[in-house]
């Protein structure tokens, strides 16, 4: 592995609730390559939206540091843009004002505001939502507003972009949908992507590496897959694919079998996706 | 649209056009029949009984026939003016909003930026809402004498009343609004750094403005509800004042009047803030 782009160093975190301290990561060190796509899967409560918020600094690790391109990173920043599971979009706003509002803060010295007008709409046009730049998102689908959102992250331009579990939320057609636009943005953008997911075949399908997380507390990267499928990839002739259904294997396997979950105390939510595909 | 016909197209364009039309002219007038027509039989119905009740001989109080046959020189000449308290309705309503604007104005100002401190920090919080808990429940009438006492003036007092009665609802539901902005919010404003006072602009203000606006329509009818009491304590032009000098002169027929006129402003008054709320918040609520 050559150098990397981004690096997460021993990353402790313990959250104090009333009193009570519990560790939630223990130990967590990634190295992630320019240019990589890395999903990151584990069972529901376990630390990965955690993971998330600290590489993008909406967390404080208890120890630990995160490096993005040689500097490490203690506050958020258009660096690390986010796609968040509900969208987040600001529901006042106009699908072209809610790209609008990043690119203007963060390109003000830099682009003139006709460039700006022009990288909004180029956003808009990547994800295939020129078509609605007037509708506030209550006026648009749940698929719709993900791709604002992806526009939004996107028009950051960021050295890293950080999904949690942007799919999650919709239905399985939208979703390979969108799935399949990911890897189109990303085979021409090359983008270093980290993303959670609680979908075993999305993460084979998308990324060139798995990071499987323990179960909690105290997770920490239990094993990592590198997935040498050759891109562009296609769902439908990889669904035969002797390797892809390898991997699919070693994912359920390490999921189901390694880290079976054991529910003990209520906590967290259940996680819908991998429940259907164990049985 | 298959047909090459020339002229198919732009009869088909006329056609549905018109179609639209009719049919759009339609629906509005049913929808104003059906929000106007009940309430005017209601009201008619109720001005019969009214009529009925009042032509009896010993009637303590006018029909309403009697009323407008008394008030039609007020009702004819809303903007004369005799000098002194002797002017039109028009002066007398004008001259109440206008102190109803000054103050509520002020209040929204205050309340606006008192909810946004209060729901912003938490020690503002602890240290301000039980005080204001308590002050809000102080009836508008019991802060006049004080007032009087410190501005030693009615008109100053007026407006200071309404400023007191409309702040309270205003800061409460601002700072509702403000500790209930999703975090998600914050999170997207924390990734693209929006400073302090771009927070507040593009963020704070937009997300709690379905609050804010209920706040402020809340506070725009108590304040036609206090003027009215505080004008007819302070005296000089204003409905308040009128409708308690009808009644040392025994112009029944007069104060009947001045009540629809008042009911009708507050109506107004309530329905332009619920239509500038509509207007700023669209799409908010729906979220
Ligand atoms: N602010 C917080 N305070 C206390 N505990 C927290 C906080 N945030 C998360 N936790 C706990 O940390 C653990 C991991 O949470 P996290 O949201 O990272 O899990 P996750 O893997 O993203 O789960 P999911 O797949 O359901 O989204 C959970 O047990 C959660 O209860
Ligand atoms: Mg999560």
């Amino acid at each position: 592995m050559n150098k990397a782009y981004l690096e997460l160093s021993d990353i402790h975190m313990s959250f104090t609730r009333g009193g009570r301290t519990t560790q939630v990561l223990k130990g967590i060190d990634l190295k992630v390559r320019q240019g990589e796509f890395v999903a990151l899967i584990g069972h529901s409560g376990c630390g990965k939206s955690t993971v998330l918020n600290i590489v993008a600094g909406l967390l404080k690790a208890s120890s630990g540091g995160v490096i993005v391109d040689g500097r490490e990173v203690n506050e958020p920043g258009p660096d690390r843009a986010m796609v968040f599971q509900n969208h987040s979009l600001l529901p006042w706003l106009t699908v072209y004002q809610n790209v609008e509002i990043a690119v203007n803060k963060i390109f003000r010295d830099r682009l003139k505001p006709a460039e700006r007008k022009e990288w909004v709409l180029h956003n808009l046009e990547m994800v295939n939502m020129s078509h609605a730049l007037e509708r506030l998102p209550s006026e648009i689908s749940g698929g719709m507003k993900q791709r604002v959102g992806i526009a939004r992250a996107l028009a950051m331009k960021p050295k890293v972009l950080l999904l949690d579990e942007p799919f999650g939320a919709l239905d399985a057609l939208t979703r390979a949908h969108l799935q399949d636009e990911v890897m189109r943005i990303q085979s021409e953008l090359r983008n270093t992507v980290m993303m959670i997911t609680h979908d075993v075949d999305e993460a084979v399908l998308l990324s060139d590496r798995i990071v499987m997380m323990t179960n909690g507390p105290s997770a920490t990267i239990g094993e990592v897959l590198a997935v040498e499928l050759p891109r562009p990839r296609d769902r439908i002739a990889l669904a035969d694919d002797a390797r892809y259904n390898h991997y699919r294997h070693q994912v359920l396997q390490f999921l189901y079998e390694k880290q079976r979950k054991v529910e003990t105390f209520g906590a967290g939510r259940s996680a819908p996706a991998m429940a259907s595909r164990a049985a | 649209m298959s047909n090459a016909e020339t002229a198919a197209p732009v009869r088909i364009f006329a056609g549905t056009d018109t179609m639209g039309w009719t049919h759009r002219i339609g629906t509005a007038a049913r929808g104003v029949a059906a929000t106007v027509v009940p309430p005017l039989a209601v009201l008619c119905l109720m001005a019969l009984i009214w009529e009925i009740v009042g032509s009896q001989p010993g009637a303590s109080l006018p029909a309403p026939s009697k009323v407008l046959k008394d008030t039609m020189e007020l009702i004819v000449h809303p903007f004369y003016d005799n000098g002194g308290n002797d002017v039109g309705m028009a002066w007398q309503l004008l001259a109440s909003l206008k102190r109803v604007a000054l103050g509520y104005a002020l209040a929204v100002v205050a309340g606006v930026s008192l909810g946004v401190l209060v729901g912003q920090s938490t020690w503002a919080l602890r240290g301000l809402d039980p005080i204001f808990q308590v002050l809000r429940t102080v009836p508008p009438l019991a802060w006049l004498p004080i007032s009087l006492a410190a501005f030693r003036d009615g008109n100053p007092s007026a407006i200071f009343v309404i400023f007191i009665t409309a702040v309270w609802p205003i800061i409460i539901n601002t700072s509702i609004g403000i500790r209930n902005i999703p975090e998600d919010y914050r999170n997207v404003s924390r990734v693209i750094r929006l400073n302090g006072f771009e927070y507040f602009a593009q963020i704070m203000l937009p997300a709690a403005a379905p609050y804010i606006f209920s706040g402020l329509r809340i506070g725009v009818g108590l304040s036609w509800l206090a003027i009215v009491a505080a004008e007819m304590l302070i005296g000089g032009v204003g409905i308040g004042f009128f409708i308690w000098d009808a009644w040392n002169s025994s112009r029944i027929s007069d104060i009947i009047l001045a009540l629809v006129y008042v009911g009708v402003v507050g109506f107004i008054l309530d329905r332009l803030v619920a239509w500038a709320g509509r207007r700023v918040t669209r799409g908010t609520s729906v979220a």
